[in-house]
């Protein structure tokens, strides 16, 4: 009975493929503190004033490129409001060479970012977080020492052409976080390029 | 003579048929998740921008021809409809013989579900459905040599 159970484990295992378990929308969220590009380790906890728009993303993803400005403008807009975007790249450098830390160091210097973009060298965050693709969005909001997972999804409803979106999740999730209220669509999803697990 | 021939065979293979790219909305989208054919249908979601998507095709096409009597295989591009002449050329190179559709809607919160609520959005994902039985596998993320295969002969 425990052998077949376990080879039944060991089959689910081997179907569910790359990690899927992750925080549930109100969730708490574990903290983590990961290096920037800038060479500084950032403590998610402790960045943002009130929380942070968390996006799994890399350097290669043509959807991450694609919502590159959008991403910028989101911090630019959220990050004195106390929403600040954390990028955070976990890629494996074996599986995409252009998503090492020094490719993203070069990456975030030529798109002149200004938001943070730290490296999850061990995939542990992507993993606790469940995120699968990129540009996949997370935002946590802080509730005194706790992070609360608030929405998880896309950034909005058109990956091609920012201005034909009529749907900003993202913006409509923080503003109404903002304004002390629950996002009305707290979970969504896109189409974006796997994560790329070590093997 | 030996030269003629192979002079032939290389014209001929340059010309030989590949699929043209067929441009669907949702609901052709939904209608080939929802196929009442008999025979097991393979929806395979890819993008030529998509590396771990192009290492699988040739597997996916491998299944498409020796299982051609029991499985039809649908290759769906998410590319978007200005890349088609893009696509074109790329199912013209890889000389990919099953049906290529490009999905032409970007709001893929409307349409994800539609194909299976497992599907968190990442590509490569493959739906692989028995009409008749409704038993149904899905995977999101790269296949293996051999692997669909396998998916197949338990639907079977």
């Amino acid at each position: 009975m425990k052998s077949k159970l376990l080879l039944l484990s060991a089959l689910v295992l081997f179907f569910a493929g790359a990690p899927k378990a992750g925080y549930e929308l109100g969730a708490d969220v574990e903290d983590f503190t990961l290096k920037n590009v800038d060479g500084k380790e950032i403590t998610l906890s402790e960045y943002g004033e009130k929380g942070a728009i968390v996006i799994f993303d890399c350097n290669t993803c043509p959807y991450s490129k694609a919502y590159l400005e959008r991403i910028k403008e989101l911090d630019a807009m959220y990050a004195p409001k106390g929403y600040p975007v954390v990028a955070v790249n976990s890629n494996d450098p074996n599986k995409s060479p252009d998503d090492s830390f020094d490719k993203m160091v070069e990456y975030a210097d030529e798109n002149e970012y200004e938001h943070a973009y730290v490296y999850d060298a061990d995939q542990s965050v992507a993993k606790a977080f469940g995120a699968t693709n990129t540009p996949h969005v997370f935002i946590v909001q802080k509730n005194g020492e706790k992070l609360v997972l608030k929405y998880i999804g896309a950034i909005d409803n058109n990956t091609r052409d920012a201005e034909a979106a009529d749907k900003k999740y993202v913006q409509d999730a923080v503003d109404a976080l903002l304004e002390g209220k629950s996002p009305e669509t707290a979970k969504t999803k896109a189409i974006g390029c796997t994560i790329k697990w070590a093997s | 003579m030996k030269y003629i021939l192979a002079v032939l065979l290389t014209i001929t293979s340059f010309i030989s048929f590949s699929q043209s790219v067929k441009v669907i909305q949702v609901d052709e989208l939904v209608a080939l998740v929802n196929s009442d054919k008999e025979k097991i249908q393979v929806i395979n979601f890819w993008a030529t921008w998509c590396g771990p998507c192009i290492k699988e095709l040739p597997f996916i096409e491998e299944v498409a021809e020796s299982m051609k009597s029991q499985v039809d295989v649908q290759l769906i591009t998410v590319d978007f409809v200005d890349d088609l002449t893009k696509v074109e050329k790329f199912v013209e190179r890889k000389q990919l013989k099953s049906n290529v559709y490009l999905i032409d809607n970007v709001d893929y919160n409307s349409w994800i579900d539609k194909v299976d609520e497992r599907w968190s959005g990442a590509i490569p994902a493959t739906v692989v459905i028995n009409p008749v039985s409704g038993d149904r596998r899905f995977v999101e993320r790269e296949l293996k040599e051999g692997e669909l295969e396998s998916i197949i002969e338990e639907l079977l």
